[in-house]
């Protein structure tokens, strides 16, 4: 268990990323701050390059009054939280049936072959990870990837040429 | 007749803002219910004459699972959408959130109505940013012109809705798993019973319905039970959002008719892809059974007539596929997913979609065994029914609507050591 203080949970993160991890905390009931773990896990991990360490954790467990075992299920169990360092962009490509069928697979290895990484690498320059992910739902728009927020549909590998030549 | 139902407002420029959704009448029915104080029981009843049923998957009457709620319990309830969409080739709740998310929440006010509650959450699959932005905004957008909080109208009628964002967990999309993960847990499905109506978010009694259920509720309440029925056929009320993909021309969306024939769907979808020929057709996402293309060519969408072939029209997620696919090939495809996506919680779930997985790839990598298709058939039915949630089912069904239909392709397969299609 923690034995962190009030005094110590109110330094935890930026006034920043508290006021949000609040927000979280405000739309569930006051005895469930627990339910916020997952927005405030998001949130964290996008203050930090996109993964999360055990003190980054530890301290959402802080925040919350949760167990730090109980943030590390949470954390563990959800594919979209990361437990390594990721690329400044985390290129996410679906390869599930209907991208599959619409080669889904040609996208994986241009972008394998431009990039120099496989599924689960970072490039040397720390830019770009390639992640495999399951069913999107774009499965009109395959193949498709995401990278951070954003959706890419009906991809050809020139489209994914300009779209990382886009990105910063 | 298209697009009269979830998709109203889609013609409409930015359909998703409150202006644009009241100008085709949005939250005018929201209104005479709390004017005319209609009585609860009123509603559940006409949603039950609707006849609509989960467009989630499961396909269980909407106002059948409304009525088990104890409506005078004391203590909160809570009305509970499910946006988690994941089943692979759904993709039909994220229009409804992108394009029209004000009568979602129109939908769930008087859900919240009908059952007593004052309280609801959205759970929207986490990669969803974009139809979680249009939500949010579309919340903020509703609770400023008094459809949510507190008095709504000045009824004495309180709403609270807000939206939880999920994290990349397909077992999710199971309405106790939801709960869990909204209560900030692993997503691991309950033991039911209790069921959610009794014990649900937070242990309260819980109404956890799809995106588009719900989002069919207010045209349902202004335009009757009767008259959403009459859309439909026999046992499938309504139209209902089709999400096809695959190899076509014009993959997408598509709100029409319960009972429409698939040839039409897909005629729709600008049939075809290069003038290939329609081998094989995944009617209801990727956990519906296979259905060869023409025994499809011959059959209706509802649930009836795909259920008549041996299927399931599940969340309406047509997956068309052409002669150029390999069957051991999408079917490894597809058990990857399912041992992937297992939450690990009932061993034959855990163990046997494993299992499924490692014996689908190495026949599909030319190391099949004689043996291997009845060990499939064999660890497909010690799964089917045997775990707390469907999830388990869910692996095994495509399993064996493959061997049911294109067993001779895993054959060659196992004898050839390679694949009979071109393009393996």
């Amino acid at each position: 268990m923690t034995t962190t203080t009030a005094k110590e949970t109110s330094e935890l993160f930026t006034p920043e990323i508290r006021a949000e991890i609040d927000r979280w905390i405000a739309k569930y009931p006051p005895e469930w701050k627990q339910s916020a773990v997952m927005g405030a896990l998001m949130i964290v991990q996008e203050n930090n390059g996109g993964w999360l360490t055990t003190e980054l954790m530890d301290q959402v467990a802080a925040y919350l009054d949760m167990p730090p075992i109980a943030v590390y299920e949470v954390a563990t169990f959800y594919s979209m939280y990361e437990l390594k360092p990721v690329g400044k962009h985390k290129i996410c490509v679906c390869t599930n049936v209907s991208c599959m069928t619409n080669k889904s697979d040609l996208i994986v290895e241009h972008l394998e072959n431009k990039l120099g990484i496989g599924f689960g690498e970072v490039t040397e320059d720390g830019r770009f990870s390639l992640k495999e992910v399951e069913c999107l739902g774009a499965c009109g728009g395959a193949p498709m990837m995401q990278i951070g927020k954003q959706y890419y549909e009906n991809l050809t590998p020139e489209i994914v040429d300009a779209i990382l030549e886009g990105l910063e | 007749m298209a697009n009269e139902v979830c998709l109203r407002t889609l013609d409409l420029e930015r359909p998703w803002l409150i202006e644009q959704y009241q100008s085709r009448g949005g939250y005018q029915v929201l209104k005479k219910i709390l004017s005319e104080k209609t009585a609860p029981d009123a509603i559940i009843e006409e949603v039950k004459r609707s006849g609509l049923r989960g467009r989630g998957g499961a396909g269980f009457p909407t106002g059948l699972k409304w009525s088990f709620i104890s409506r005078n319990a004391p203590g909160q309830k809570y009305v509970v959408c499910n946006s988690d969409e994941g089943e692979p080739g759904t993709f039909k709740d994220r229009d409804i959130l992108r394009y029209n998310p004000h009568q979602l929440i129109e939908g769930m006010v008087i859900a919240g109505y009908a059952i007593g509650a004052s309280r609801g959450y959205n759970y929207i699959r986490g990669e969803f940013w974009e139809p979680y932005e249009r939500f949010e905004q579309a919340l903020e957008e509703a609770r400023e012109a008094g459809f949510l909080g507190e008095n709504i109208l000045g009824s004495g009628f309180d709403f609270e809705l807000h939206s939880h964002l999920g994290a990349g967990a397909y077992i999710c999309g199971e309405e106790t798993a939801l709960l869990e993960s909204i209560e900030g847990k692993k997503g691991q499905p309950r033991y039911k019973p209790p069921f959610p109506a009794h014990f649900g978010l937070y242990g309260c009694p819980t109404i956890i319905n799809n995106t588009e259920s719900l989002a069919s509720i207010p045209m349902i309440m202004e335009k009757g039970g009767e008259w959403f029925a009459d859309i439909g056929v026999k046992n499938s009320g309504g139209s209902k959002l089709f999400s096809i993909s695959g190899n076509i021309n014009n993959p997408g969306v598509f709100e029409i008719p319960m009972g429409t024939p698939f040839s039409e769907l897909l005629e729709m979808a600008g049939g075809m892809k290069d003038g290939r020929k329609i081998k094989a057709v995944i009617p209801g996402g990727s956990s519906a059974p296979v259905i060869p293309g023409e025994q499809m060519m011959a059959l209706n969408m509802d649930y009836d007539s795909i259920a008549g072939a041996g299927s399931m029209l599940g969340s309406g997620a047509v997956i068309v596929l052409d002669d150029s696919n390999c069957m051991v090939k999408i079917l490894e495809r597809m058990s990857y997913f399912y041992h992937e996506e297992s939450c690990g919680q009932c061993t034959p779930c855990r163990e046997g979609t494993g299992w499924l997985y490692r014996i689908v790839h190495r026949i599909e990598t030319g190391q099949g065994r004689q043996e291997d298709l009845d060990l499939l058939d064999d660890v497909a039915d010690k799964i089917s029914g045997k775990t707390i949630c469907a999830l388990g089912d869910a692996a095994a069904m495509p399993v064996q609507g493959m061997l049911r239909h294109f067993r001779h392709e895993f054959q060659y397969h196992i004898d050839h050591k390679r694949c009979m299609v071109g393009v393996g």
